[in-house]
């Protein structure tokens, strides 16, 4: 039913045309086309290699697409088409943000200062690249109230305002993964790409993290793409999800529907007369079964 | 590696036969190096050279390097035990509580340095020389401190500000407030210029090719012999002048003033000596207010995000090119405005002076003060370019003595002198010495 609703629905946030990229002559992706809608989580998942993280790389501009279209619907600037823009200007002018599998901060900075930097492009204007700023005029001051109150602002919802003063490499591992959001929230996008946000969390940060990222999609009224291995958290919160393997799309549609997709099973658990399953793999399915009917209701 | 290490360290001391071996495998070194060095001596006699050998130099040198070594192996758990527990902390936060009053009083001490008692030619001098190196160090940790690219061709940009002012004032008789803007601008147009073709390099890459482009632009000034003069320099810089009054015993035209006779004083050559000093220490201020500003905007901000992560700042909309060439460029300015003050101070220039040992001190400076910190540069300049001079009657060991001096510093504070980090906004202000532990490595606004 899903599917059916998406055809119908006005231009989505994000279209992924035929997207394919090749290294020399490895296909990394191969020919996939989805959507991704404001107000709605969507998940790519896959087994290790599907390709997963190159569509983000092509979607964030760090790869540039062998073929294929990527448009984004942005509510104020427009269309635009992903794969013709420079690097940094998708974030700046697209509005997709992103974090990354092997967090990236900015470690001997603060932890404030993380998310003063993520909102460089705002306070360099205001600060007339830092000419205005130089000379202590009020625009800059202003700005830089006004974006130290955007950074309050994410970094309560995050659990982080008593650290505001840290220094960024110094939190554990779970606050940086936290932090890592919250800055690329601070560059207000429209599209939030996640790179498996809940790695190396354990089940209690795992759920805080469900929360924040449905207060995202549910407050803030912005798009979230998700990669994510942890079963748990894609099957509770994901609106839509697309499985790749061997850089193929295999199925798409809502958790329910995924779950019970033969060639999803396939690809994750091999054939059904394979009988050498790895344990841990089962187990994970089981688990992932029971999260997803518990979480999906 | 709490328990072990320590337990063994403990035991060393005991035992007196590793010590005994350990020193003398120091002392076989020291005999390897110390014969050729400082047994055999080259003496100009009227027939020629001559060998001369001092076998009792070499006693000495081994033998100190002996009883040294054994004490210090003696000697060395229980101190470096006590340090890595207890006294790195407190020692970080006393440097932290000195560096808050120790910038004012700097600057209030080098305001009034030619006033003082003791001040004669010789100190200012030296002050003055001192100050162009702080000044350089406080440009380069522009590039290298807050941005993070490693330029080991600093000395072009120097060398660029030095050519222009001389080739400006020699040709056009331009005054020296004319030229000091042109040559920051023209220094900054050749960082932009380095820029560019090292915008995808870091780290090992980058150095070399900064190395290459410093090294180039001394090998041009050389050969250009037209314009530069090539290995003769240019001579005959104008020096600076009072706002037009020239600092000399009589006026240069009939009916004109010198400073001496417009202020009623009498002459003295003190004049310029003390204009000068107070010329680069405005310099090196203004360079030194500038990087304390910019660290607070957003340029800055982004400098430092490129230097922690180049890929998390493009993912965050930040242009990675014009940040780069803004840190080179700006960089480069203030060795512009260095350079044609060392040509004003001078009045020759040539790329003698322009050598990649230069570069390295001014690097060095910047390392040894810790990488961003700007009380770190001043010290480092002072321990480094004014060590020297205290050292002078040391004579032929004043390399040594330098060279122990920063195998010291890198021991005992093996990441510069000052190296905390201040961030440039706090959500709360900050609290005193006993704050949270994590935050030691910060330290209060």
């Amino acid at each position: 039913m899903n599917e059916a609703a998406e055809t119908s629905a006005p231009p989505a946030l994000l279209t992924v045309a035929h997207l394919t990229m090749r290294f020399g002559g490895l296909v990394a992706v191969d020919d996939i086309s989805f959507g991704a809608e404001d107000r709605r989580i969507t998940a790519i998942i896959g087994p290790n290699g599907a390709g997963k993280t190159t569509v983000f790389n092509c979607l964030t501009g760090f790869y540039k697409p062998t073929v294929g279209r990527l448009t984004l619907q942005h509510p104020t600037h427009g269309s635009m088409l992903l794969e013709q823009m420079e690097g940094f200007r998708i974030p700046q002018r697209a509005g997709v943000a992103r974090t990354f599998q092997n967090i990236r901060l900015f470690g001997a900075m603060s932890v404030l200062e993380n998310l003063i930097v993520a909102q460089h492009n705002t306070l360099m204007r205001a600060s007339w690249l830092s000419v205005g700023g130089l000379l202590g005029f009020a625009p800059y001051r202003k700005a830089e109230r006004e974006a130290v109150d955007l950074a309050r602002f994410w970094l309560g919802k995050v659990g982080l305002l008593d650290r505001a003063d840290w220094q960024a490499s110094s939190l554990p591992y779970g606050d940086q993964r936290r932090l890592e959001i919250a800055r690329a929230m601070c560059i207000r996008p429209v599209l939030l790409c996640l790179d498996e946000p809940a790695a190396g969390l354990n089940p209690r940060e795992s759920a805080a993290l469900n929360a924040l990222l449905l207060s995202i999609r549910d407050d803030h009224g912005i798009g979230i793409l998700l990669i994510e291995h942890d079963m748990s958290v894609v099957m509770q919160i994901s609106d839509h999800i697309i499985v790749l393997d061997y850089g193929r799309k295999i199925a798409e549609g809502a958790p329910a529907h995924v779950r019970s997709d033969p060639a999803v099973i396939k690809a994750y658990l091999g054939e059904e007369e394979d009988e050498e399953l790895p344990p841990e793999v089962a187990q994970d399915l089981v688990q992932s079964r029971s999260a997803g009917e518990s979480g999906g209701g | 590696m709490s328990a072990t290490p320590l337990a063994a360290r403990d035991r060393r001391p005991s035992s007196l036969l590793p010590a005994l071996r350990e020193a003398a495998v120091a002392a076989l070194v020291a005999l390897v190096v110390a014969v050729p060095l400082m047994g055999i001596q080259t003496v100009q006699v009227s027939s020629g050279l001559e060998l001369r050998t001092r076998w009792s130099w070499v006693v000495i040198a081994v033998g100190s390097v002996f009883a040294g070594r054994l004490l210090l192996t003696l000697l060395l758990p229980a101190r470096r035990q006590a340090s890595s527990n207890a006294a790195v902390g407190p020692l970080a936060r006393a440097f932290r509580d000195l560096a808050r009053w120790l910038g004012p009083a700097a600057i209030l001490f080098a305001l009034s340095l030619p006033l003082l008692p003791f001040s004669d030619r010789y100190i200012l001098d030296v002050a003055i020389l001192v100050l162009t190196y702080i000044m350089l160090g406080w440009g380069l940790n522009i590039v290298v401190g807050l941005a993070g690219l490693l330029d080991l061709g600093y000395v072009a940009f120097y060398a660029v500000g030095a050519y222009t002012y001389a080739l400006l004032a020699l040709n056009f008789d331009l005054s020296f407030w004319v030229c000091l803007p042109l040559a920051g601008l023209f220094a900054a147009s050749f960082g932009v210029l380095l820029g560019f073709p090292v915008l995808r390099l870091r780290g090992d890459y980058l150095a070399i090719v900064t190395l290459g482009f410093g090294e180039m632009v001394r090998v041009i000034l050389i050969n250009w012999y037209k314009l530069t003069g090539g290995p003769n320099g240019l001579s005959g810089v104008p020096r600076p002048s009072f706002f037009g009054l020239p600092f000399s015993a009589s006026p240069p035209a009939a009916g004109g003033e010198t400073f001496s006779s417009f202020f009623d004083l009498t002459y003295s050559p003190m004049h310029r000596v003390i204009f000068l000093y107070y010329l680069i220490l405005a310099l090196a201020l203004l360079t030194n207010l500038f990087t304390l500003r910019i660290r607070k905007l957003p340029i800055g901000r982004a400098w430092e995000g490129l230097r922690e992560d180049e890929i998390a700042c493009r993912s965050l909309g930040i242009n990675p090119t014009n940040t780069k060439l803004t840190a080179f460029a700006i960089g480069a300015m203030f060795g512009g405005f260095a350079g044609s003050f060392f040509a004003t101070r001078q009045g020759f220039v040539s790329p003698e002076s322009f050598t990649f040992i230069e570069s390295a001190i001014i690097l060095a400076i910047v390392v040894l003060g810790g990488l961003g910190s700007q009380l770190g540069v001043v010290i480092a300049a002072i321990v480094l370019i004014g060590g020297p001079e205290l050292v002078r009657q040391l004579e032929d060991f004043r390399m040594l003595a330098f060279g122990g001096l920063m195998v010291l510093i890198m021991i005992w504070r093996p990441r510069g002198l000052l190296a905390f980090r201040e961030p440039t906004i706090r959500l709360r202000p900050a609290r005193g010495a006993g704050s949270l532990p994590r935050e030691s490595a910060q330290g209060p606004g």
